[in-house]
């Protein structure tokens, strides 16, 4: 049986989203090919006068779109960029981020779970970036979430799965798909989260700001399909003696 | 009126497909707000637009 990712009924093949900021345009499909995405996140901006290059014509078209909503300070402006994006045409797919600090740019778990529960009326397939709190989480399956999202380390910081503990949490005690975003700075760390159980890595600035995108992006591929591949083997156990790994012969001591 | 903050000079009755087309943006990678109300793209030939509107074009980008 094939093992799939599925989010609010879409199914993916791929659990590694990938984020396309903080890239030249024209290293993005690069990074896409090799990283095997199959959902890549946006932003919505204002539009720039004139015919310049748009993002849209450098992801191939059968990946799906998850916009965000970063610079949404809360709830109701988040719904309102969330409407936005639907109507660019590219589907119902929503990363909600409510954030209105700037040092940390931590998520605000109240906001984002208002917005969360309006978006999910209105048909969105809501995917909400959250601070790994398992109250909050619960919040926001009762919202209609299809997915939850918490970080591992604040955005852009590359360093890794800071908040494993409460993640392992979510994973345990949560129906829906857990994807580690923000934080992940490289691939042994997105395969550590796999092989906790994650549903899948997000990850964006770990890729962008490595020397060779498009190998990084390989890279992580790879740490992911290996972590989700180990979660499902079932680990090997862990003891406090040493135990043979092959029977210890009696001939030499007779 | 003002698009995405800043004033321009458009004349009264413009429609939103017009001034788009004016501005060089693609119908396809946009979406429209006037007034914080979204117009969708099948009203841009018959939404006109006034002097006092407040008009946000918005676009994808980069971003995780």
């Amino acid at each position: 049986m094939t093992d799939t990712l599925n989010i609010g009924g879409h199914e993916f093949t791929s659990r590694f989203i990938l984020g396309s900021g903080k890239y030249s345009l024209d290293l993005i499909q690069a990074a896409v090919e090799h990283a095997g995405a199959q959902i890549v996140t946006l932003a919505l901006r204002r539009a720039t006068l004139g015919s310049i290059d748009n993002i849209l014509d450098y992801i191939p078209k059968s990946v799906t779109l998850l916009p965000n909503t970063s610079g949404a300070r809360n709830a109701e402006e988040a719904v309102r960029i969330a409407r936005l994006a639907r109507e660019v045409g590219c589907g119902d797919f929503i990363k909600i981020e409510c954030i209105h600090e700037s040092k940390y740019l931590l998520p605000d778990n109240y906001e984002t779970i208002k917005a969360t529960e309006i978006l999910a009326k209105e048909g969105f397939v809501v995917m909400p970036y959250m601070y790994p709190d398992l109250n909050a989480a619960r919040d926001l399956v009762n919202a209609g979430a299809a997915a939850i999202m918490p970080l591992g380390a604040p955005i852009g910081t590359n360093k890794g799965l800071v908040t494993k503990e409460f993640i392992q949490i979510l994973i345990d005690e949560i129906d829906l798909p857990i994807i580690v975003d923000a934080g992940i700075g490289k691939p042994s760390q997105a395969c550590e989260a796999m092989e906790m159980g994650c549903a899948a890595v997000m990850s964006n600035t770990a890729i962008a700001t490595a020397g060779d995108i498009p190998a990084m992006a390989g890279a992580f591929k790879q740490a992911i399909e290996a972590g989700r591949t180990a979660y499902l083997s079932g680990m090997g156990r862990i003891l406090d003696k040493a135990s043979a790994s092959s029977p210890l012969t009696g001939f030499l001591a007779d | 009126m003002t698009v995405n903050g800043a004033f321009i000079p458009a004349s009264e009755g413009l429609t939103v497909s017009q001034l788009l087309e004016q501005r060089g943006y693609q119908e396809s990678r946009i979406a429209v707000e006037v007034n914080r109300a979204i117009v969708p793209k099948g009203q841009y030939q018959s939404h006109l637009l006034h002097d006092d509107d407040i008009v946000e074009i918005v676009c994808f980008m980069g971003g995780d």
